[in-house]
């Protein structure tokens, strides 16, 4: 099974190829609006990839408040 | 008739499937823009049954099949009129949106809705009226309406529930969550679920299929296989009129329309 940190790479990794953003720039820490540039319907495409990429389902108000990517990474992680 | 270009809507036979485009910025917002090119299409609609046995619904807008009901119009309507003029402004516009979709849920073409992007609230209903929904992979679902004190008003409860379990519709509408197309999938809704940007291309597949059947026998199938629930579906507009009625909906549109939240589509 996936570690958090894995778990956290793997969304970053996704995030920069998909938003088309260089993914050296991209931290855990970071909030992925702004880092991404993306508005809540982009965000809403994010999290469809995510829950193709790991396979699970995400309530998108688990999501709600979250704006960085660790915190995300911990949410996809306790579905796993 | 059986072409048209409008503001919101166009339409025309290709490859002998009649095709409807939305087309509406910013993401097929349901207002008046919308019914009226709709009701447009329905007048045209009797001449493309003759010519055709399928028809598919789908959005060239990038954001996604529709983002529901125009709630800046709505809003703004609601402003300018008085307690009774806004009630009455509601339930006209039901009574009208209702004509068109149950005109499309009986119509004797098969109808395939070709989803990507966000198909919420009303743009999830305008889908389900369809007999088909073919979805991208990366598509998502929602009836949102509970985050403004309401329920879906243009037939969405009723229709959700023919086509899939209570528990479900349950789901969908007491958490206002959006689902993404695999789950729609597992859930009844989605026929197929599409490549990322292949849905249209597989709606067209599966309309080129549908076309090589005897229509006289798919509408007959169609009637006797798709109840349309009449009654529910009145019952829903006075629900959604009831609800209206109270004052923390006109709050709930002013802080979605006032929002500078980036996020205003999450639950």
């Amino acid at each position: 099974m996936r570690t958090l940190e894995q778990t956290t790479d793997e969304i970053l990794n996704l995030a920069a190829a998909h938003f088309k953003v260089p993914r050296a720039g991209l931290s855990p820490a970071d909030d992925f609006y702004k880092k991404l540039k993306i508005d809540s319907l982009q965000a809403l495409d994010l999290l469809s990839r995510l829950e193709n990429h790991f396979g699970v389902e995400l309530p998108d108000y688990e999501v709600q408040g979250v704006s960085d990517f660790r915190t995300l990474a911990t949410r996809i992680q306790a579905r796993l | 008739m059986s072409e048209h270009r409008g503001k919101a809507l166009s339409w025309g036979l290709v490859d002998g499937v009649a095709e409807v485009e939305m087309h509406l910025s910013p993401c097929n917002e349901i207002g008046t823009a919308m019914l009226e090119d709709l009701e447009r299409f329905l007048k045209a609609l009797p001449v493309l049954e003759k010519q055709t046995g399928a028809l598919i619904l789908y959005s060239t807008r990038k954001e996604g099949f529709s983002a529901g009901a125009d709630l800046r119009e709505l809003h703004a309507r609601s402003l300018e009129a008085t307690e009774r003029e806004r009630l009455e402004g509601v339930r006209s516009f039901l009574l009208r949106i209702h004509h068109v979709l149950n005109s499309l849920d009986a119509s004797p073409l098969t109808t395939i809705a070709s989803v990507h992007g966000v198909c919420f609230g009303g743009g999830f209903e305008l889908a389900l009226t369809c007999d088909l929904i073919v979805a991208d992979k990366m598509a998502r679902f929602a009836f949102p309406e509970l985050r403004l004190g309401l329920i879906p008003g243009f037939g969405g409860i009723p229709r959700l529930r023919r086509d899939t379990g209570n528990s479900v519709v349950r789901d969908l509408l007491l958490t206002g969550r959006s689902i993404n197309a695999t789950k729609a999938q597992s859930a009844g809704l989605v026929s197929q679920v599409a490549g990322e940007g292949e849905a249209l291309r597989v709606a067209r597949a599966t309309a080129a299929q549908v076309l090589k059947f005897d229509r006289a026998t798919s509408a007959a199938t169609k009637r006797f296989a798709k109840p349309i629930p009449l009654d529910d579906l009145r019952r829903e507009i006075d629900l959604f009129c009831d609800l209206f009625a109270r004052p923390a909906v006109m709050e709930g549109l002013r802080k979605f329309v006032e929002t500078t939240d980036a996020h205003p589509y999450l639950p």
